[in-house]
């Protein structure tokens, strides 16, 4: 397949860096849109499908809206590579099968999940809220598309995006707007609409960092003295990380969300320690996070029962008083019991953990598709990822690496945050599962990530416009060379 | 940038691959213990709505799970709910006892043996279903018991065992008061709260098995084994071996009242009588002396050779160890001799040292469970095992002998069946309270000469009633033989 070739391209886009400043060699990429709809149809296959299957494993008939759904569905993934065909023709051709695949699953299992509270008397719509939002999130994904013909427009932009990113941080604090749910403050209520801006600010935090970055790079990484062994940046370089850390630990103190927290400060020093090249800023941010993580720990009485409920979740298993680690032990109960391949669509009991719909949802698909499934989910995480950072490795400009990176390691981050939260790997956070936890703010925001990767990777594999004279003389080199 | 975006990409490889290593551990590795923790509600769940398999005696369901209509799909049904409880035990959500619990992996079809089944059942997506149990129980014989312990009137209190002495199958095994698993199997899990709570809360505790699960003085039932210590001893050969006699004996280290040992009237000669005359007439100074002639020592190897401080019932689970102490003193192994001092045996205990005497000598392991039957599968039927040879042949044909007279001339009278040589002994314990109405006793085995069956009648309380000697328990016995016999 490509990946050959792509490979071969990341020497291409290290050729393009002023450090080297020889010519691209005259690789062009394919663009590969036939392969994306050729995904795209198993991503359906396992979307309707999924579909379909919860209908029979529950009520054992195909449910009677599958045309109406699976048409919809069609019609959301369709338009989407439509689009790209128009707007983005050499863009990635692996992003939107993965995640078309994870979307169309994740509504698969909601729905599952909606029978199951139904049969316990608790009506719920989350299935069909959730096409809903998924509708707006492709719609988005198009817009940005449409609208961002050139991600580096976006960097003109960096203060406004990064004020806004605050802005929208801080908003669930604000009285009147700001709502209490489960000891976190990150929602905001208008009229009856709720948002976690949190995970708008995500989005527009890598944009900010990146065009930051892009601008101080030379500074932060040049400037600065040795201690012991480590290259310290300057004091004033500091600033921002200094403030990021801040910002992070205000989230973790002010509105108890223990994942955005780590989620924000992971990502601002994986893209600092990108745009310098310089490791000595991880051991100063990972300094920095323990310290904090220390801190907070010892003061905060959340994080520390979070902390003992990790470590020992059967002794606050069914307690009398808080803290209680039902929600974490019935996942985990779930999880074994579904084994290898799961007890079936129906066949399990999944609404026994508590917000099976969001956070938990990974519970739900280890109880009823097993282990198999947790693992291909994980896998499509993974491809997500490495697709992301190939993006970044082969782009042409240092804006566009960033904003991959940027990108690429938030997802991996909240991948990670959560599910390895909900599987006991690390202490539990809340965090939503990208693309298949009920939740609209989550769900818009990752298909924007989408698009923007896909911007990226529009411009990285398009081939490039004007031939020089350079260029020409580029390829008698390699002419003779390879003669030689 | 590129240097780092690729250490980013490892960095991120290993988020992924420690993922997926930590959730292949969980649902993989430690998947069987999570499913056995007694917290975890699916399993229980799954458990109680899966069609289980039924309990058999013969090929009739004692306990059998139907369809029904609510959540849980299946109801268990007991169609002789008191008749059989206390060996079927109750199926509720969460909880089980009797042969329910023990013989679960059967019944629930999780059991190894039926692996390739399941996997058949989970591939073509069809529920899965569970074996059936067949036990060991006589219907007759059961049935016999029950109605021999009821018709002591209301109030009764006490346990029947039989068994078959060539195998250890048990045949019946009766306590009373009983309940009914019905009401604890119900689907309406308030009413069995409220009843199993009434049931806990009764004094008579009826949910207690007390064939297997109460332990008592043998009492004079008890002198079989001191007979048996005493013969195996060598110092004493033959039905009509000469033994020590008297009206009274004054345990040794002892003086007063409380050391003094009598017959309560019953003919024991003085000097020497016989081993015959001696259990005939229940003698307790004969038994006593024997006891402390034959010395604690060979007293305590005997009684664990029938089974004594050890624990052999595997197919069910609750089986209290009869106890025989070590060490004891002069007077108390004494005492021990006619089944008092610390001496204790359940129904059970009794019932297998008269399987053992009537098996010459060798004892089996007794048990419940007589196949285990599966829809495709041949059943599997438990083959009876030896636990030990508690006497010699030789010395069992004497005690054979011995309990044969016993019925016919002497305390045991009432087990006589005509036409049939039966072995039994009586035995009446005190509780060693004051004012308190002693235990009844009553173990047998018929026909003496090739055993079919080996019973043990224990009446603990029977309102209104003298429970002394073989008067209550001896017709129970003699009915329960005779349906077996039959």
């Amino acid at each position: 397949m490509a990946a050959g070739r792509t490979t071969g391209l990341a020497t291409g886009g290290r050729a393009n860096t002023p450090a080297s400043g020889s010519p691209l060699l005259g690789f062009v990429h394919r663009r590969r849109r036939g392969a994306e709809l050729f995904l795209l149809v198993l991503s359906l296959v396992i979307g309707v499908g999924g579909y379909a299957a919860v209908g029979l494993g529950v009520d054992g008939t195909v449910p009677a809206d599958i045309i109406g759904y699976g048409g919809w569905l069609t019609a959301l993934i369709v338009a989407a590579h439509i689009v790209i065909r128009l707007v983005a023709p050499y863009a990635d051709p692996v992003l939107l099968p993965l995640v078309a695949t994870l979307n169309g699953l994740g509504l698969a299992v909601i729905h599952r999940l909606d029978l199951a509270y139904a049969a316990r008397g608790r009506d719920t719509d989350f299935a069909p809220t959730q096409l809903v939002w998924m509708t707006l999130g492709v719609l988005l994904f198009v817009a940005t598309l449409v609208i961002v013909r050139d991600h580096r427009v976006l960097a003109r932009f960096t203060y406004t995006l990064g004020l806004s990113a605050i802005t929208l941080l801080l908003l669930p604090m604000m009285p009147l707007i700001g709502v209490n749910r489960n000891g976190a403050r990150i929602w905001i209520n208008i009229g009856s609409l709720s948002f976690q801006p949190g995970e708008v600010a995500k989005v527009l935090l890598v944009l900010a960092f990146a065009g930051y970055l892009v601008l101080h790079r030379d500074a932060l990484a040049l400037a600065g003295r040795r201690v012991l062994v480590v290259d310290l940046p300057r004091g004033r370089d500091l600033g921002p990380i200094l403030a990021m850390w801040l910002m992070s630990l205000v989230v973790l103190v002010f509105q108890r969300d223990l994942g955005s927290s780590l989620l924000f400060f992971g990502l601002f020093l994986v893209m600092l320690y990108v745009a310098t090249e310089r490791p000595g800023w991880i051991v100063v941010g990972a300094t920095l996070f323990f310290a904090g993580a220390i801190a907070a720990w010892q003061t905060l009485g959340h994080v520390q029962s979070r902390v003992d409920i990790w470590l020992h979740p059967m002794r606050y298993y069914r307690n009398d008083v808080p803290p209680f680690s039902d929600q974490i032990v019935e996942a985990q109960f779930g999880m074994g019991w579904g084994g290898l391949l799961g007890r079936g669509f129906g066949e399990g009991d999944p609404t026994r953990v508590t917000y099976a719909e969001s956070d938990f949802i990974m519970a739900a698909i280890g109880e009823e598709l097993g282990l198999t499934a947790v693992l291909a989910v994980l896998l499509c995480y993974g491809l997500i990822v490495e697709r992301a950072l190939r993006v970044a490795l082969i782009s042409r400009d240092n804006f566009g690496k960033l904003v991959a990176v940027g990108l690429a390691s938030v997802f991996a981050l909240q991948v990670f945050v959560v599910i390895g939260g909900v599987t006991r790997l690390i202490p539990l956070t809340g965090l939503t599962t990208p693309f298949l936890s009920y939740g609209g703010s989550s769900l818009v925001a990752n298909w924007v990530i989408i698009a923007i990767l896909l911007r990226i990777s529009d411009q990285a594999r398009r081939p490039l416009p004007a031939l020089s004279t350079d260029t020409e003389d580029a390829d008698g080199e390699t002419t003779q060379v390879i003669k030689l | 940038m590129n240097k780092p975006i690729r250490t980013i990409a490892v960095f991120c490889l290993a988020l992924f691959l420690a993922l997926m290593v930590n959730v292949t551990y969980l649902q993989f590795w430690k998947s069987d213990r999570l499913d056995e923790d007694p917290r975890n509600q699916r399993v229980l769940q799954a458990s109680y709505s899966s069609e289980r398999g039924a309990i058999l005696v013969g090929r009739t369901p004692i306990a059998e799970s139907t369809p029904v209509d609510d959540r849980y799909e299946f109801q268990r049904l007991y169609p002789q709910p008191f008749l059989y409880a206390p060996a079927t035990g109750y199926f509720t959500f969460g909880n089980s006892t009797g042969v329910e619990a023990s013989q679960n992996a059967v019944l629930s079809g999780d059991d190894p043996r039926f692996f390739v089944r399941r996997l058949v059942d989970m591939l073509s997506n069809e529920p899965a279903q569970g074996g059936n149990v067949q036990l060991t129980l006589d219907p007759a014989a059961q049935k016999a018991a029950f109605d021999g312990l009821r018709a002591l009137g209301d109030g009764v209190e006490g346990a029947v065992v039989a068994i078959e002495p060539d195998t250890g199958k048990i045949l019946a095994m009766v306590s009373l008061p009983s309940y009914d698993p019905n009401k604890l199997a119900s689907h309406d899990f308030d009413a069995v709260e409220n009843d199993y709570q009434r049931l806990l809360e009764d004094d008579r505790d009826p949910l207690i098995n007390r064939a297997l699960a109460t332990r008592l003085f043998p009492g004079s039932t008890f002198k079989v084994v001191t007979a048996a210590a005493a013969l195996s001893s060598g110092k004493y050969e033959g039905p009509d071996a000469l033994v020590p006699g008297g009206a009274t004996f004054q345990l040794p280290q002892t003086s007063g009242e409380s050391g003094l040992i009598d017959n309560e009237g019953r003919n024991c000669g003085s000097g020497e009588i016989t081993l015959r005359q001696a259990m005939e007439q229940s003698c307790n100074t004969s038994f006593a002396k024997l006891a402390i002639d034959v010395g604690a020592e060979e007293m305590f190897r005997q009684a664990e050779r029938f089974g004594f401080n050890a624990d052999y019932l595997e197919d069910i689970k609750g089986q209290a160890r009869s106890v025989f102490p070590a060490d004891l003193s002069e007077p108390e192994v004494g005492q021990a001799g006619f089944g008092q001092f610390d001496v204790q045996a359940t129904p059970l205990q009794m019932a297998m040292v008269m399987a053992a005497i009537a098996n010459r000598g060798v004892l089996m392991r007794p048990y419940l469970v007589n196949q285990v039957q599966s829809a495709e599968y041949d059943a599997e039927t438990t083959r009876p095992e030896e636990i030990s040879q508690a006497v010699s042949d030789d010395v069992a044909r004497t005690l054979t002998e011995v309990l044969v007279s016993t019925v016919d001339n002497g305390t045991a009278a009432p087990s006589a069946i005509p036409g049939v040589r039966v072995a039994g002994k009586t035995g009446t314990a005190q509780r060693g309270v004051e004012g308190q109405p002693p235990y009844g006793w009553f173990i047998s085995f018929a026909p003496a000469d090739n055993a079919e069956v080996a019973v043990a009648v224990m009446i603990e309380e029977a309102p209104g009633r003298s429970i002394a000697g073989g008067a209550l328990g001896g017709p129970i016995a003699k009915a329960v033989m005779e349906a077996v016999l039959q």
